[in-house]
């Protein structure tokens, strides 16, 4: 199936569980079709080239790199970005919850695609190391705090989400 | 920073892909997991007419036993290889080297034919391939070929690869009874490409070391079993003989510096693993 | 202070901020809609450090679909004046290169097209005519005379050049026992926020109004800098900030130019205008701390007393003295004696200019390059004497009782304890154990060492600082420049609930929750009652010419204005009730949601009943008693005064102080340095927030981390930009941050509402140092120079390299040159004179170089021609000239080429020798090549593989070309060239 360059090509795929569509160039980043054609803004874009992580969102449970993803890669796939993490408009996730707890934002640009990746992780491996933690944010980029207190909330997220941590 | 136009295909079939590459030659490029080709659209350092989608081909997938080999097809991430539960028995130099690859949001999307395709002179993959003897598929429409993996990589970024083939597939040889294998590299942070790896493969009577991130492709080094001054005075040749680059993350020195020592401890690994 | 009880205030309470950042509701600047039309710009970057513009061609750029304007230098020139400057120099300060190009990513044209795509497409169809200039990079080397000068009009790179003297630092330095001397080349780095630059400018032609939205961290002083640039009084600029921000660091202070181009651009296009700049954009040209050469001298007692500093700062701005630099070099004026009292200081500060991206704010502004040599300095002095770098600070610090001490330059630190911080760090730090860590690790032969250094943070800059770089006669003439005005408005609506605004405008730091916590305070009430909002408007909002994020400044200034103006409302308020309540003003509290009178019977009622009588019912005030509405309080500390005429300047009006201490372990082979500990002590007077403090503490650090490590803004000798990418510009990482331990005490400052001190900057001081120290210390090194990358560090402490083998070439490279050399031969089965006469036809050549069309013959040995290199998938099209001199027929040539193109420009020449060889022609090369512009500054790391590989290709072509019928030669040829060293 050939597109040509010069057409808009209409893509459909699943974003946060609801089924959308958007009318894209070949060329188009997967970052602007999210962010602009469709209008889910908290997916952020920091380098465009696949180094800060700000952009990363989940294709089909796997994390990946909206700005190295053409949207015409996303057609038919499972999409979830931050706007789908919490459970319901006006509360946050365990996950979201541990973050604002610990301080493990400030300008919060960055944190969207963290909280991305995090998520697929906990998911994956539910009883991590700090390293492993470490390893994981240490995908991405953020210039505001430091770092421990996004792998503090993340250690403590995984125990909340296991069940066995402290209740807060 | 946004691409420059280019065609998009999304091959519903290898001969779909390889009727594109026959037809577009070096205006084509494929795209599998997009890690290392999107930067470098997004940067318009490269300006493809067509880009040739091959992630939907069934065929392409998944990982296989063949003889003494795995076979990895394109469409293989490189996370489905690193979570395959036999990797560290199969391959146990390649689940020392892929952590380093990388971070697990690109490792999510990249294939492992992709960096070979790539074949950036520090990269983990070319490394291992070279280091175990792994061959290259190639495939175009005139003709499948298989390449040696020392032959394929032919100097920074470039390959033996025709502008009309894609890489079908990558083998790498099992690990035998008798061998030990090692790997290690530095780097400026965990993730970054490295500044120098070593890959090392020990039997009773042989060391070999393979070297990334030094001269402008791996090179792989055999001597009889060595020790002491005598494996000193080799890695030495050979850390001069790999004319290392000079750059902003490390200098000359430091590279066949590192080439010495930790060409050193991958073998001393190498060799308690036999 | 006020007596309200500060039930929230000093509360780690979770941010108000956090939950719309979390769920992906923030509203960032490119998350906000535009007005239907808007269009979207990009910008045109120089590929040169220095060049003259001869031509710009952009008719086929205009004529590129969705392409509304293409706008050059001389078309933002006719509608702007140049940008004024804090230095009195004849710079003429363009946002847009006008005629040269003064740095690489200097921008040079701009495309409005209907999208970011489409307005890159016709970047590259936009086609200039340059003409290179030698480049000026090295801040000592631009003084020269003979250097290449940036400004002619200015006659000279050196831009302002002053001398000071405090004291009788010649007497001081006559009488030292010793005197001990460092010099030292501070790097250039940045704050790299995550989020970059973004502007959305619209132009009102009937009211003459710019409207311009923008990501920016002021409007300070610069919005003066902009409404003069556009010809506008200052309320024909409006500006306003999105309602967040992601990030700055101070890096954002560098909208402002880029706000000019998009404003100009708006106006052209005749529709609005949005840009975004993308990441390459913001590491070739958004903002830098300068990079500053430093030697500094201390007359010392033989007991580790320093009596003198004599310091020579040499400040490299780069490519121009832009607003409001040289602020980074007089920021720190009043603190050049650190922690310490030194009572004699002799300075020289001169500005130079080089051919590098101009230098702005960014965290630390100043601190960190004044700190480098001077913490580094006490750290040798102690080595020199012989003396525990710990005694030689503690000797010298600011005694306790002492506050407030005037330094010797003229600053009034405003309270602190540093002793007790220094016991406090020591104790609770565990240096004793550190110490034995130390001992244990070199008993075992591994290299460890310990750093320390004290720093002082001022924060709330004085706005007059900047003129201590004028002379008091020119100072005299301009009129005083002094304060530092801080506003805030609290309001109160008919329901009786609580708005509060501030002329600040976050990046990040968690404004609003700590104002909602200020003023429920003030008022009894719960934070989550007050709604902040920080989007600042300068056609609406109070604010001044000190307004905006930046010297640490909230807490000090902001949030006291805040409290003050919610205090005044309070005081309202209070008799409001004691009318209502028939009982006297000063017996009114306000408490838990409710005024009452004090006491258990008491009359009360709700808050909002009392605070929105105003509205309602303005009748019933009490005489004399204003309307409880709106309050906005504007405050500026009188301690804040101009320079005098002896050039004292009180630069900033808090001191924090901050003392760290660390253990760390250097491999020698590596360079790798691990960090075993670090301690960083502050007292940063009362903290308002303790996690945010915290957090300003960890990320500062985190921030310093990478200057020391990783970061630097690198430039090749010949002006090319190396770092262009975050695969270069490396920022830390969670693998590379550790824990730090965090200790504090809190000395009130004495001169703002709160008591509060700025923190944020503290550690970009202090770190860098305090690292540098203790890595000479494990290494026993005395020329530590930043970022520690680990080839330096492995070069400080190698030992003699063993030698290649026997027969090795040993290869000659002479470290910042990027000149790419090689050399090799090719045999080719065919007659010399054949060989010889293919290279005399420029026909023959131009067939060698791959992709090469459209020849344009300017002699047999001369043409330029269109081309197409490339390695892998990295291919651009390039306009090549290649020229044969130095003819020696029919033995040797020198050939040598020249290409320009979207993706830079490189340049080279070779020797090119033949002899005759059995059946054939031996073909030997030599070469030197260098690449420059965009494809050096962004795949640098494959770059000059590239390039050898692309010579590589030509001589192979050669070699085919001059003996094309023997079948099966090619193979041959490259067997031959591999072997060649290229």
């Amino acid at each position: 199936m050939r597109l040509s360059a010069d057409a808009q090509h209409l893509i459909r795929f699943t974003l946060n569980g609801s089924p959308v569509n958007a009318r894209v160039e070949p060329r188009l980043l997967a970052t602007d079709a999210l962010r602009h054609s469709i209008g889910a803004t908290g997916t952020h874009v920091g380098c465009e080239h696949g180094v800060c992580g700000a952009c990363t969102i989940q294709i089909d449970g796997a994390p990946a790199r909206a700005c190295l993803t053409l949207a015409v890669q996303l057609d038919g796939r499972d999409v979830r970005t931050v706007e789908g993490l919490a459970p319901a408009p006006d509360r946050l996730g365990v996950l979201q919850e541990a973050f604002r707890r610990h301080h493990a934002l400030h300008c919060g640009f960055c944190t969207a695609g963290i909280l991305m990746s995090v998520d697929a992780f906990l998911k994956a491996t539910p009883d991590p190391h700090e390293q492993e933690v470490r390893e994981v944010v240490g995908g991405h980029l953020c210039r505001c705090t430091g770092y421990t207190s996004i792998v503090a909330a993340v250690i403590e997220a995984a125990a909340l989400l296991r069940g066995d941590g402290p209740h807060v | 920073m946004k691409p420059a136009a280019f065609d998009y295909i999304r091959a519903e079939s290898l001969e779909e892909a390889l009727a594109a590459l026959a037809q577009h030659g070096a205006e084509a490029r494929v795209i599998a997991g997009g890690q290392s080709l999107l930067p470098m659209l997004n940067m318009r350092l490269a300006r493809p007419q067509v880009i040739v989608d091959i992630m939907r081909l069934d065929a392409l997938r998944p990982l296989r036993r063949e003889g003494n080999t795995i076979v990895v097809p394109a469409g293989v991430r490189q996370a489905e290889l690193l979570a395959w539960p036999e990797l560290a028995a199969r391959l146990p130099l390649v689940a020392a080297a892929l952590p380093h690859l990388g971070h697990t949001q690109t490792r999510s999307r990249g294939t492992v034919c992709g960096s070979a395709a790539h074949a950036d002179p520090s990269a983990e993959i070319p490394l291992c391939l070279v280091a175990l003897g792994g061959e290259i598929h190639l495939r175009s429409r005139r003709k499948a070929r298989r390449v040696a993996a020392a032959d394929f990589f032919t100097g920074m970024m470039a390959t033996d690869k025709a502008d009309d083939e894609m890489i079908e597939a990558v083998t790498f040889p099992m690990a035998q009874p008798g061998s030990g294998f090692a790997f290690t590299e530095f780097s400026r942070r965990h993730g970054d490409f490295a500044i120098v790896g070593c890959a090392a493969r020990v039997t009773a009577d042989r060391i070999e070391l393979t070297v990334c991130g030094v001269a402008d492709r791996p090179e792989r080094r055999a001597w009889p079993a060595l020790s002491g001054s005598a494996l000193d005075d080799a890695l030495n040749a050979f850390a001069w003989e790999l004319d290392a680059r000079e750059d902003l993350h490390a200098s000359a020195r430091l590279r066949r510096d590192l080439v010495r020592s930790l060409g050193r401890a991958v073998i001393k690994e190498a060799a308690s693993c036999v | 202070m006020r007596a309200e009880r500060m039930t929230w205030t000093g509360q780690s309470l979770p941010r108000v901020e956090d939950a719309s950042l979390l769920t992906g509701r923030g509203r960032f600047i490119d998350d906000l809609g535009v007005r239907p039309g808007t269009l979207e710009a990009a910008i045109l970057r120089a590929p040169h450090a220095h060049a003259d513009i001869l031509a710009i061609d952009i008719a086929a750029a205009s004529r590129m679909p969705g392409v509304v304007a293409v706008i050059t230098g001389r078309d933002v020139a006719a509608l702007t004046t140049p940008m004024v400057a804090g230095l009195k120099v004849k710079v003429q300060n363009w946002p847009i290169a006008v005629d040269r190009v003064r740095y690489v990513g200097e921008p040079v044209a701009i495309v409005v097209a209907a999208d970011r795509y489409r307005a890159e497409d016709a970047l590259d169809a936009i086609a200039v005519d340059y003409r290179p200039l030698p480049a000026s990079m090295d801040p000592i080397a631009s003084l020269a005379a003979e250097a290449p000068t940036l400004h002619p009009t200015a006659g000279s790179n050196l831009v302002s050049d002053r001398h000071f003297s405090y004291g009788d630092p010649e007497g001081a330095f006559a009488a030292a026992d010793r005197v001990f001397e460092i010099a030292i080349r501070y790097p250039r780095n940045t704050g790299a926020p995550m989020e970059t630059f973004g502007i959305v400018a619209e132009y009102d032609p009937h009211e003459g109004v710019y409207d311009i939205l923008a990501n920016f961290q002021g409007p300070f002083s610069i919005h003066t800098v902009l409404a003069r640039a556009l010809k506008v009084p200052g309320n024909k600029l409006r500006m306003r900030m999105p309602p967040d921000s992601g990030g700055s660091f101070g890096v954002k202070q560098g909208v402002a130019p880029y706000a000019l181009l998009i404003a100009v651009a708006s106006r052209i296009a005749g529709r609005p205008v949005k840009w975004i700049e993308d990441r390459l954009e913001h590491l070739v040209g958004a903002v830098a701390a300068t990079n500053r050469v430093t030697t500094l001298k201390a007359a010392v007692t033989s007991d580790g007393r320093i009596t003198a500093l004599d310091y020579d700062q040499v400040e490299d701005c780069g490519a121009y003295p832009r607003a409001p630099e040289p602020a980074t070099l007089y920021r720190m004026h009043g603190n050049m004696s650190g922690a310490y009292a030194i009572d004699n200081i002799a300075i020289r500060n001169r500005v130079v200019l080089t051919n590098k991206a101009p230098t702005g704010l960014v965290r630390g502004f100043g601190g960190p390059q004044v700190y480098f040599a001077l913490e580094r300095l006490i750290h040798r002095i102690a080595v020199g004497l012989g003396l525990d770098p710990l005694d030689v600070i503690r000797r010298n610090l600011i005694t306790a009782g002492a506050f407030p001490y005037r330094t010797a330059t003229g600053a009034l630190y405003d309270s602190g304890d540093y002793g007790a911080a220094v016991a406090l760090a020591i104790g609770d730090g565990r240096l004793a154990d550190l110490r034995e860590r130390q001992a244990a690790a070199r008993r075992a032969g591994r290299s460890y060492g310990i750093g320390f250094t004290a720093v002082v943070e001022p924060s709330v800059s004085n706005m007059g600082y900047i003129t201590t770089v004028l002379s008091a006669e020119e100072r005299a003439k301009a009129g005083p420049k002094n304060g530092a005005q801080a506003s805030a408005t609290v309001a109160i609506d008919p329901t009786g609930s609580v708005s509060v605004t501030a002329s600040s405008t976050p990046q990040g730091q968690g404004h609003r929750t700590v104002l909602a916590q200020v003023v429920a305070d003030v008022f009894g009430l719960q934070p989550q009652e007050i709604r902040v909002v920080c989007e600042l408007d300068t056609g609406k909002d109070a604010w001044s010419i000190a307004s905006g994020n930046y010297s640490s400044r909230f807490a000090a200034a902001v949030a006291g204005a805040a409290h003050i103006a919610a205090g005044r409302l309070k005081d309202r308020l209070a008799e409001v009730a004691a009318s209502q309540f028939q009982a006297r003003a000063a017996d009114i509290v306000f408490a838990g949601g409710k005024i009452a009178v004090k006491g258990e019977s008491g009359a009360s009622a709700p808050f909002g009943r009392i605070a929105g009588l105003t509205h309602w019912s303005p009748g019933l005030l009490p005489d004399g008693i204003e309307q409880t509405i709106r309050e906005t309080a504007f405050w500026t500390p009188p301690e804040l005064t101009a320079p005098d005429g002896a050039d004292h300047v009180n630069s900033s009006l808090c001191h924090g102080f901050i003392f760290d201490m660390c253990g760390v372990e250097v491999d020698r082979v590596s360079g790798r340095v691990r960090i075993d500990r670090y301690v960083t002590a502050h007292d940063c007077g009362r903290v308002l927030h303790p996690g945010m403090v915290d957090g300003q503490i960890r990320g500062g650090f985190a921030q310093a981390l990478g200057a020391t490590f990783l970061e630097e803004l690198a430039y090749a000798e010949d002006g090319a930009f190396l770092t262009g990418t975050f695969a270069d510009y490396l920022l830390p990482t969670a693998t590379e941050v550790p824990d730090i331990e965090v200790l504090h005490m809190e000395s009130p400052s004495p001169f703002t509402p709160l008591g509060a001190k700025g923190v944020g900057e503290g550690n970009c001081m202090s770190t860098p140092v305090c690292i540098a120290n203790a890595v000479a210390d494990a290494l026993g090194v005395a020329d530590i120079t930043l970022p520690l990358t680990p080839a330096r560090v492995a070069a400080l402490a190698a030992d003699p390299e063993p030698a290649p083998p026997a027969g090795a070439a040993r290869p000659q490279a002479r470290a910042g040159d990027r000149t790419l050399r090689g050399e090799g031969s090719a045999f080719v089965a065919a007659p010399r004179a054949e060989v010889w006469a293919t290279l005399l036809d420029a026909d023959a050549l131009a067939s060698l170089i791959p992709g090469c069309h459209g020849v344009r013959k300017l002699s047999p040995t001369h043409f330029t021609a269109e081309v197409t290199l490339g390695i892998g998938p990295v291919k651009g099209r390039y306009t090549a000239e290649v020229k044969l001199s130095d003819l020696d027929a029919p033995s040797a040539a020198t050939l040598s080429g020249s290409v320009t193109g979207a993706l830079g420009s490189g340049g080279g020449s070779g020797r090119i020798t033949l002899d005759d060889a059995e059946g054939g022609t031996r073909i030997t090369y030599v070469y030197e090549a260098a690449v420059g512009g965009k494809v050096a500054s962004i795949g640098g790391r494959l770059l000059d593989g590239a390039a050898r590989a692309i010579i590589g290709q030509f001589f192979a072509a050669l070699a085919r070309h001059a003996s094309p019928k023997r079948p099966g030669l090619l193979a041959r040829v490259r067997a031959l060239l591999k072997g060649g060293r290229s």
